[in-house]
């Protein structure tokens, strides 16, 4: 393997650099760039011609000059250590880690673009995870192996919501917990913080493998730090057979990244300046996740997506519903009225969950109460709105009684405490509770034989 | 495959856009790129050099490596082994790569699509005797592929002659010698049970003929209300979380086409493998056998490359015109068009052509139609009558129809069923919207409708349309007002609105006995709920209260009815009618009493 060093760097903008002269260059293959003053960069090749070279350098090109830098070319790909070392570790976006600890030592490595899942090897995700949220449990179940967004804004309690996710999470009939793969990009230096502290206070840190880039680091390094995740995420899950749960926060920042390199790249733009390929970049770090046959661990996935002015159109959070397995929709409006979580159930939605609930997983009435509870709600905020146009009392009987179990809804339904761990049975006898103040005859995707089990109104 | 004149270098590489330096290369042949010979198709030529697009990840090749030029364009493998099997975006047989490479896709790999090591019972046709003239289209004998399928060995396009010889009945794979045929010239044509064919060239037919009959799917907001005719061209266009690929999925499960083609072009892997675990187990209900006995998949998720991607589409119409061909009636599904359009657009990107609208091509429009156009029902060269039916669903960024794909599939396709996201929050699947939706085949299916089912169809669903419509636009007063400013007479109408909607329109996926809805239940479903409707509506006229009406049980029967008894329990249907009819018929005597008692 002959390692080729190079002083021919003819441009440098925008995080990349055009390098003359470099015969043999692989595409895809790691650079080292070592500035004027000795200091190391890291880099891919992100275009190889005869003649020239285009390198992505991950911690930007600012005060690079042409003259003395230096460009090494690795003839390997951009791949990371890998050993059950990792867990409790903290790294950055190439695998270099950040907790002041020294490197792990494994000569297992992987690149860390990984490849395609052969559909044909792949297992439908059917097992029903318990969060102990009822919104997400009852209404919008997740299953091990999905992918399942939360959607929110700036402001909301998203990562309030993921570290209780993270928490809470359990397959109602086993004791054994997830490992958790946790992916920063661009985030506060308080959001990391709150996270550490978490994952510490609540005694699941050595499960625990964290890959953080705060939102003063360089932005180009976000490109591979999903990847890089992912990749642990993966070893964990198939080489240590563990169930693994990967949140990824914030894909907006990572989107961000992406069209920033783009526009320096001169690619031509979509929607909002996003590149064409937006959507085939985010399908390749989200569809990593899932089951493969015969193999006993799994990664589900569970991305932070923040929707710029709370615009679930907005490309990013767009592009996203149509790769993932559903979402959950936060709401401005229930966070105000002091709502934890403020989980908006009629944009949200669970796309696995009809195979991972009913008789044998969850309660044989698990599907209809959701069907029942998503017609009410539907039927409420349409009542809702009309009430603000002509006031509660001008309301019949029949939609005040709608106005009534919408407000309780929220408040004890969709509400409940940071430390509160439903269990998925108390959360179904909670939406009979609540859905018993309607006659029988409103409860029209119900079964006969579920009201005469469940039904507790009074004829 | 080293054929000196057709080996170049690679001079750059641009993701999956590499350009090569092969003089005499032709535009849209194969080529096998690098040392890993990773296969690409010719997009464009110039002076020496050839852009290539290429089916996998170019990482880690590098200029100077070698390219090869294969002989052929983009092509297909069409013979016995398809049904049932899984493809990628360029016919490589899935679960085969699974046993070669593991988990995941190692690239470069290549396995023909069809098993060269099978052997196929043939039985060749009676009335063929060397000597006959034979010609495409012609029948040389027939395999069982499934139990489902009879496989027809056809004479492949473009060959016409004087039978030579023809194989004895037994068994054979597919490379052995079935017949030869020597052509007018004099060219004797070795005929196996399989041909290749270019997937960007549409098979050819004898004739174009019109669409006949519906495409029955089961499902009563398609088939009462927004028919597709078999060889006809519909969209699903919808938001993320409206339910396109449920709506895709029970039109693969349930409708009476005898072959189904589901490409999940750039989609998610989870998906199809839901297809892929649930197919065998599930009963197709005209044929009673397993419905993956009759449905052949083509898998690029999202995550596979994007080039391949858009092949699909094109390797999934081309095996489902080879089908057609036979005599068969193909239903195929594309989900989603939009992706296939992405990848067009990645590429041109890529190659720095002028976008147009919201940075696609300008051949978006043209290359959307092609592919619809390769939809119908045709004469096939033996006189026979086969069709394609093409469905494709639409993605719309943030469900906006007025994007480009959407808009250019409006212009081509005939049926459009449009998926609301206000529906689908509401739980009210198949959210097909009623108002923006359309079929421009509804004449053609009210004479089937009408000879098969019941002569006032084509009456009762306009009697519901008009319904609706007037529900649209009373909701629109309810909003500003609220309900007690409207006219007891205007309340029934919403009232028999919501029994249509939720009683006839709404269909879960899920339930076990509402999933498929025979023609017949459909029509009684339908009808029952307009009879409901019309009878209210006579006894209100009487001076009987509207919210007297309201409160009738029947009226929640009506709305659960369609999950309580199956397509065979007809008869239970129709004895609900009775005890409606009864119902209505005492509430009437009781007010002519009133009335009469008033009158004294």
């Amino acid at each position: 393997m002959s390692i080729k060093e190079y002083r021919t760097t003819v441009e440098a903008r925008g995080g990349l650099l055009v390098v003359k002269n470099t015969p043999g260059v692989a595409f895809g293959d790691r650079v080292r760039i070592e500035d004027h003053a000795g200091q190391i960069r890291n880099g891919q090749v992100i275009r190889a011609a005869d003649d020239e070279v285009l390198v992505l350098v991950f911690e930007g090109t600012d005060d690079l000059d042409l003259e003395s830098t230096w460009v090494r070319f690795l003839d390997e790909p951009v791949e990371i250590a890998l050993s059950p070392e990792i867990l409790g570790r903290e790294f950055n976006g190439l695998g270099v880690p950040r907790d002041g600890r020294p490197p792990v030592l494994s000569s297992l490595r992987r690149p860390v673009g990984g490849s395609a899942i052969n559909p044909a090897a792949r297992t439908y995700p059917r097992e029903f995870i318990q969060t102990g949220i009822s919104t997400i449990d009852g209404l919008n179940s997740l299953v091990r192996g999905q992918k399942l967004p939360i959607f929110s804004g700036s402001g909301l309690p998203h990562n309030r919501l993921a570290a209780q996710i993270v928490r809470q999470a359990k397959l109602v009939d086993e004791s054994s917990s997830f490992s958790v793969v946790f992916a920063a990009m661009g985030v506060s230096y308080a959001d990391a913080k709150f996270f550490r502290d978490e994952f510490a206070n609540s005694g699941v840190l050595r499960n625990v493998v964290m890959f953080v880039n705060l939102a003063d680091d360089p932005p180009v390094e976000r490109l591979t730090l999903p990847r890089t995740a992912l990749t642990a995420a993966e070893y964990l899950a198939y080489d240590l057979d563990r169930h693994v749960l990967v949140v990824l926060t914030d894909m907006t920042n990572y989107a961000e990244a992406l069209r920033e390199v783009a526009t320096a790249k001169g690619d031509v733009p979509a929607r909002k300046g996003y590149p064409g390929y937006l959507y085939s970049d985010l399908a390749e770090i989200y569809e990593r996740c899932g089951r493969i046959h015969e193999r006993h661990g799994s990664i589900t996935m569970m991305p932070v997506v923040s929707m710029p002015s709370d615009d679930i159109t907005h490309p990013i959070p767009d592009l996203t519903g149509y790769i993932t397995e559903g979402q959950i929709v936060l709401s401005r409006e229930l966070h105000n009225q002091g709502i934890y979580p403020p989980v908006f159930i009629s944009p949200s939605l669970s796309r696995l969950m009809k195979d991972g609930i009913g008789k044998d997983d969850t309660r044989e009435d698990h599907p209809r109460v959701a069907a029942q509870i998503y017609a009410l709600y539907a039927r409420a905020q349409e009542t809702r709105n009309l009430a603000s146009i002509i006031g509660a009392d001008e309301l019949s009987e029949r939609d005040r009684r709608y106005l009534g179990f919408a407000d309780d809804f929220d408040q004890r339904f969709v509400g409940q405490g940071e430390a509160e761990d439903r269990s998925i049975e108390a959360t179904l006898n909670l939406a009979w509770e609540l859905m018993s103040s309607f006659p029988r005859e409103a409860l029209t995707r119900m079964k006969e034989t579920d009201l005469a089990k469940y039904y507790q109104g009074s004829d | 495959m080293t054929d000196t004149n057709k080996s170049g270098v690679i001079r750059d590489i641009n993701g999956p856009i590499v350009t090569i330096e092969l003089p005499g290369i032709r535009s849209g042949e194969q080529v096998k790129i690098g040392e890993l010979g990773l296969f690409g198709e010719v997009i464009s030529l110039r002076g020496r050099q050839a852009v290539v697009q290429t089916y996998e990840s170019t990482d880690g090749v590098r200029p100077g490596e070698p390219a090869v030029g294969v002989g052929w364009p983009l092509s297909v493998e069409l013979g016995p082994g398809l049904m049932g099997g899984i493809f990628d975006g360029v016919q490589r047989p899935l679960a085969k790569i699974a046993l070669e490479s593991g988990d995941y896709i190692r690239r470069g790999i290549s396995v023909p699509a069809l098993d060269r090591s099978k052997q196929w019972e043939l039985t060749p046709s009676a009335e063929l005797e060397p000597g006959a003239t034979v010609g495409p289209g012609t029948v040389l004998g027939t395999v069982q592929e499934t139990l489902t399928i009879e496989h027809r060995i056809l004479v492949p396009p473009g060959v016409t002659g004087e039978l030579e010889e023809i194989a004895p009945a037994g068994d054979y794979d597919i490379e052995s010698t079935i017949a030869r045929v020597r052509d007018a010239k004099g060219i004797s044509h070795r005929l196996s049970m399989y041909h290749r064919w270019p997937v960007r060239k549409p098979r050819p037919y004898l004739k174009r003929d019109d669409g006949i009959s519906p495409l029955i799917t089961g499902q009563r907001v398609i088939d009462t209300f927004f028919p597709q005719l078999k060889g006809g061209k519909g969209a699903v266009p919808g938001p993320f979380g409206a339910g396109k690929t449920v709506v895709q999925q029970q039109i693969a499960r349930w409708s009476n086409a005898d072959i189904v083609i589901y490409v999940g072009c750039g989609e998610r892997g989870n998906e199809l493998v839901d297809v892929l675990e649930t197919f065998p187990e599930l009963d197709d209900p005209y044929s009673g056998r397993k419905l993956m006995e009759r449905t052949l998949l083509v898998a690029n998720t999202s995550n596979m490359p994007v080039v391949a991607r858009e092949a699909s589409i094109y390797v999934g119409i081309t095996m489902a015109e080879y089908y057609r061909d036979m005599g068969y009636d193909v239903v195929m599904l594309a989900d989603s068009t939009s992706r296939w359009a992405e990848a067009l657009r990645e590429v041109s990107g890529r190659l720095g052509q002028m976008p147009v609208e919201e940075g696609y091509p300008a051949y978006l429009a043209s290359r959307l139609a092609a592919i619809y156009e390769r939809a119908g029902r045709v004469e096939t060269f033996n006189a026979g009558s086969g069709s394609v039916t093409l469905v494709g669903a639409v993605s719309p960024p943030g469900g906006d129809f007025s994007e480009p794909v959407t808009s250019h599939t409006k212009d081509i396709i005939e049926t459009f069923w449009a998926l609301s996201k206000e529906l689908a929050d509401a739980r009210h699947y198949p959210s097909i919207d009623w108002v923006t939706s359309f079929s421009g085949h509804v004449q053609t299916a009210a004479q089937w409708w009408h000879k098969e089912v019941d002569p006032n169809w084509e009456k009762r669903r306009a009697t519901a349309l008009a319904l609706l419509a007037r529900d649209a636009e009373l909701l629109r007063i309810v909003n500003l007002v609220g309900p007690e400013a409207l006219s007891s007479a205007q309340r029934w109408e919403l009232e028999g609105a919501a029994l249509i909607k939720e009683g006839v329109l709404q269909q879960s996926a899920l339930d076990e006995i509402d999933t498929f809805c025979s023609p017949a239940k459909q029509f009684a479903l339908l009808d029952l709920a307009i009879s409901i409707f019309k009878q209210g509506e006579a006894l209100i006229e009487l001076g009987v209260p509207v919210t007297e009406l309201q409160n009738l049980p029947l009226l929640a029967k009506m709305r659960r009815i369609k999950s309580m008894y199956s397509s065979e329990q007809l008869d239970q249907i129709n004895g609900f009618r009775e005890e409606v009819d009864q119902a209505m018929e005492a509430i009437r005597i009781e007010y002519a009493k009133q009335a009469e008692v008033f009158s004294d």
